[in-house]
């Protein structure tokens, strides 16, 4: 390892613009002739549409027009659709019902756009959005998944019975019921896995542009993935074919899942660009933000674990209803089923599983992938699992734990997932060792002596990136191949610029992707550019989720990597009229090992420019490409430990020690790997302690539609995490990468519940584990 | 925003003149609650009188155990004034609490009690302390000052100008925080001045700030968190939100009333 090269700490090199605000968001982006959007929403969470009347508003001052849905339809623009196949156990394909980007006849959610007003200001574009006269038929609400399903419930689409999108299994369930009936010991449990609004830094933002001399369409959006922006624009919403439209997702103030799907605004910032003549921004206000950016979990799950009588696992059952919102969102079906089942194995051998999964539409914004995505709510409801069996049982958490490892490797789960590497005691005792797990029970007496109650959690998670290879994928269902691409130039003076598919909305890939070019090809960091976020420079990508832009993003560079190399071996052995094989990168240079000939790296790379002195035959330049499938997914794994103390007359509690020991395979830069981990605790501590999205049941409307009522972490409601890791470095893929975007997210909530249950002596506790709950939890607890 | 004129006021006299011409206009000092609700149209006045330029409403004076606090002087100067700490630290330390250093910065005690949050902290002070509210008019006891939440006996145009008290004994303040909004779920200030105990409560109350009269009778027997513990704090006339049940906030009560006597006692 090199100061600026694989495993180095190297400071980031995209935070000089972020931390001075000199970076590039959708919406310091300005083009001539430029106006302002307002979209006008729905206030109810159901409704029909009598009549829109759009007279007074068009007539305001500034107003450039007013559009509604039925314009959008006659041109022919699509309806948003979900991008992965989900078949309910009956064979039958999911029950999608339609979504238009502006609602025509009916509304479903508070928020639901409805027209778009663009005006000189942004100013005049709300005046006039507020003159936009709806007429609405209110029709009853139903916000809660299970009573969706009821009897006697709003129905919100025609295509979905009961409002079931899908009834859907995994696993043998005839062998876990044999399971079952062997068992010496069965623990069942209700868990809630609660709603959260994802709260980017930066809001939703859509600039769309129509060129009417080229009849070229450029969407600045806020994307994770502008490549599949493009797609889905062009195949499924008909805005324009791929070649007449560029998608620029420049920085991106944070995504966490919300930013990967192609919500309304951009489509019809798109269209209305066309139709008034003049390109048109849309910014989200805050508001909007709370209401329409695809929400994540609100999962309801019963689950039941069979024992033996030495407390080994012989099954798991897993019953969840999954509320998707009142629309699908672009991987809505995805989020409940393949990546949330797949991982009900956990750390454990378990041989037999069932997991039955009803996804259900309700009148609430749509759910979708957030940081995680399914591997929360499998790792919360696992390892709570975990933890009030070994309570019940009297055996220690970490021995129950210990009793049922995976210890070897390759492990087939029972539910499609092929574990490939892992060592699951080394993180639990290293997390132990340093959380000083044995020194806690005096610790909780101290506590005790000061009217607190302490208590100690842990949390055993694993969870799968990279989702791949794509041939598997699309046999589940899959729209989308999830590999990834790269593009190397190497330009005539050397510099380096790395097109890459992946995108970076916070996740320094500038900084580490150039570490791994650098050390590869031994040219210093600063003379390596990452490109990224624009379909018109990167030819096509998968972007960025999953926490797979290590594991597969920087495998395609790789493999460019690769062929850029063997192209400069060959010219520099030209060069010096030596052996290829004989060729050393080192220092700037190529030399001839053993001798002291040797070349420049811009040398060389000129020479491929000049094309004076090229082998017989060879093309002129340096620039390779190359697409990277990965052949598994990665299995980030790790043990977190959590421990509390309560405050027995108010409730509230503190977080007085987190403890991570995590295993990421191979680590690039462990300063923004901690970062990440940082990150990502954070927002599991979010959400198990402060953060719940809350609709009001009989009206539907988000009660939490700011922060004065959904609660963010502050710095001050976390502790100073210790970390460390373990790795074992990934079989699959060529630098051994596993992936830690989303591993803080997954692992910490079960460890803080599992932490303030064993303080206050009770499991009837539902994240956020707010101080009134914690006291009523308390006050219960006692009076029995 | 909608659009709204503004002015700057170089006086009190001058102020009250600029609201009389405005059409629907309003006072703005810190301008904390009124310019976010502005921001999100949930309050569109057509002019703004901006108080937060006139000299005469700013500055604490203190004189042996007298303390006036201009109406324009911010939290920030109210936390950190080393004469009112010396007289009434609880009252700067109850300051030190509200918001952040940007909110405590920017908002002043005149405008926080001319608002009459139910979930403001000076509410609460102003009731314990038996302030008078100083107004270009009249002078008002607090008792009769906060009518209901955000409601005062402030006539349309009335500025307040200065609170006054009589620093107490001992005093001290305790607040259980909101959780998202930060604001008071329950915040107790207890004094116990020349008059007797005070104890009032703000965040908690459906008709805001109020005052403990069992708890004063009470801790006037014995100042002592140990004197409060028979107290039941019934759940009636308690907020309810998704926070924090009535049940929890009468809880809340107790127990940062029980914390407010500790810390005037330490």
């Amino acid at each position: 390892m090199g100061i600026e090269g694989v495993g180095a700490r190297v400071a980031r090199k995209e935070d000089k613009r972020f931390i001075t605000g000199a970076g590039r968001y959708v919406d310091d982006m300005v083009v001539p002739g430029m106006k302002h959007a307002v979209f006008v929403r729905s206030p109810h969470a159901h409704a029909e549409i009598r009549k829109i009347d759009v007279a007074a508003a068009r007539a305001m001052p500034g107003v450039i027009d007013v559009l509604v849905g039925r314009q959008l339809k006659a041109d022919g623009i699509g309806n948003l659709i979900c991008g992965w196949m989900i078949h309910s156990k009956d064979g039958s394909p999911m029950k999608m019902g339609a979504w238009s980007p502006l609602a025509v006849d009916r509304v479903r959610y508070v928020g639901d756009a409805i027209a778009i007003v663009v005006a000189e200001t942004k100013g005049q574009a709300r005046d006039a959005a507020e003159a936009v006269e709806v007429t609405y038929k209110e029709l009853k609400a139903v916000t809660d998944a299970s009573k969706a399903m009821g009897r006697g419930a709003p129905q919100l689409h025609p295509e979905a019975p009961n409002n079931l999108i899908f009834d859907w299994d995994l696993g043998n369930a005839a062998e876990t019921d044999a399971a079952f009936g062997k068992a010496a010991h069965v623990v069942e449990m209700d868990v809630i896995n609660n709603r959260l609004v994802p709260n980017a830094m930066e809001p939703r933002a859509a600039l769309g542009h129509y060129d009417k001399a080229e009849d070229h369409y450029t969407c600045w959006t806020t994307s994770q993935n502008p490549h599949v922006a493009r797609l889905v624009m062009s195949a499924f919403y008909n805005v324009a074919p791929e070649n007449k439209l560029r998608v620029i997702a420049p920085d991106v103030g944070g995504g966490f899942g919300s930013k990967i799907y192609i919500y309304p605004e951009e489509i019809v910032c798109l269209w209305a660009s066309k139709k008034t003549g003049v390109p048109v921004k849309w910014v989200a206000d805050r508001t909007e933000s709370f209401m329409t950016d695809a929400h994540g979990r609100d999962h309801h799950t019963h689950a039941a674990m069979a024992f033996d009588k030495d407390y080994r696992i012989l099954g798991f059952k897993v019953e969840t209803k999954a509320n998707l919102g009142a629309y699908m969102s672009l991987f809505s079906s995805a989020t409940p089923t393949y990546l949330y089942a797949t991982l009900l194995s956990g750390q454990y051998d378990i041989p037999a599983i069932h997991a039955n999964v009803k996804a259900i539409y309700t009148n609430t914004a749509p759910v979708d992938a957030y940081r995680g995505a399914g591997r929360p709510e499998a790792a919360f409801l696992i390892e709570r699992m975990m933890e009030v069996s070994a309570r019940r049982f009297g055996i220690s958490p970490a021995e129950l734990r210990r009793r049922n490892f995976i210890t070897s490797f390759p492990h087939q789960t029972p539910v499609i997932m092929n574990y490939d590497a892992g060592d699951f005691a080394a993180s639990l005792d290293a997390a132990m060792k340093a959380a000083d797990y044995a020194g806690f029970a005096r610790r909780r007496d101290e506590a005790k002596r000061r009217g607190r109650l302490r208590g100690i959690g842990m949390s055993c998670y694993i969870e799968a990136c990279g989702i791949a290879p794509s041939a598997a994928v699309g046999s589940l269902g899959a729209g989308v191949g999830l590999w990834e691409s790269a593009e190397v130039r190497v330009n005539a003076v050397g510099t380096i610029e790395v097109l890459t598919g992946s995108h970076s909305h916070g996740q320094g890939h500038e900084t580490t992707f150039a570490q791994l070019v650098s050390q590869r090809l031994s040219v210093p960091l600063d003379s390596i550019s990452i490109v990224h976020g624009d379909t018109d420079k990167v030819q096509m990508g998968m972007g960025t989720y999953g926490s797979r832009s290590g594991a597969v993003g920087m495998s395609a560079i790789v493999k460019a990597l690769d062929k850029v190399e063997a192209k400069a071996r060959k010219i520099a052995a030209h060069l010096m009229e030596a052996d290829e094989a004989d060729i050393v990168i080192e220092n700037g240079e190529l030399k001839v090992a053993g001798t002291d000939k040797k070349v420049p790296w811009f040398q060389m790379a000129l020479a491929a420019y000049t094309a004076h002195n090229l082998p017989a035959g060879m093309e002129p330049g340096l620039k390779e490409t190359a697409f990277y499938d990965p052949s598994n997914f990665t299995f980030p794994a790790g043990c977190y430990v959590c421990e509390v103390e309560v405050d027995p007359d108010t409730g509230h509690t503190d977080i007085v020690q987190f403890v991570a020991a995590d295993d990421f395979g191979n680590i690039i830069n462990p300063m923004i790997v901690e970062g990440q981990v940082h990150g990502g605790v954070t927002q599991g501590i979010g959400q198990a302690l402060l953060e719940g999205a809350s609709y009001d049941e009989s009206s539907g409307q988000l009660v939490t539609a700011s922060y004065m009522d959904y609660t963010m972490p502050r710095a001050g409601d976390v502790p100073s995490y210790r970390l460390s890791t373990s790795n074992t470095p990934a079989p699959s893929n060529p630098l051994g990468i596993k992936g830690c975007g989303e591993a803080g997210a997954i692992g910490s909530p079960p460890a803080v519940i599992n932490a303030i249950t064993d303080a206050i002596g009770t499991e009837e506790l539902t994240m956020p584990a707010t101080p009134q709950k914690v006291w009523a939890a308390l006050k219960a607890a006692t009076r029995h | 925003m909608y659009s709204v004129s503004y002015h700057r006021a170089s006086s009190v006299a001058d102020a009250a003149k600029l609201i009389k011409k405005a059409g629907d206009g309003k006072y703005v000092s810190g301008g904390m609650t009124l310019i976010p609700a502005m921001k999100l149209r949930l309050a569109a006045p057509t002019d703004l009188v901006d108080l937060r330029h006139v000299p005469e409403l700013k500055g604490i004076k203190v004189s042996g155990k007298a303390v006036t606090i201009g109406a324009g002087t911010t939290h920030a100067e109210v936390a950190a004034n080393e004469k009112l700490k010396a007289v009434c630290p609880a009252l700067s330390h109850l300051a030190s609490m509200i918001g952040d250093p940007h909110v405590r910065h920017m908002g002043t005690i005149g405008g926080s009690i001319a608002n009459n949050d139910p979930a403001a902290d000076y509410p609460a002070a102003m009731l314990a302390l038996g302030a008078t509210i100083v107004t270009n008019k009249r002078e008002i006891a607090a008792e009769k000052f906060f009518t209901g939440l955000f409601e005062t006996a402030l006539k349309d145009g009335e500025i307040v100008t200065a609170v006054r008290f009589t620093a107490p004994a001992r005093a001290g303040y305790e607040k259980f925080r909101n959780p998202a909004s930060r604001y008071a779920m329950t915040g107790v200030f207890v004094a116990k001045g020349r008059d007797g105990v005070r104890v009032a409560v703000t965040g908690a109350g459906d008709d805001g700030v109020f005052r403990a009269r069992d708890m004063e009778a009470a801790l006037a027997k014995r100042f002592d968190a140990a004197a409060l513990d028979g107290i039941k704090v019934s759940p009636a006339n308690m907020m309810s939100d998704i926070h924090a049940s009535a049940e929890y906030r009468a809880n809340l009560v107790a127990v940062m009333a029980r914390r407010a006597v500790a810390r005037a006692n330490q």
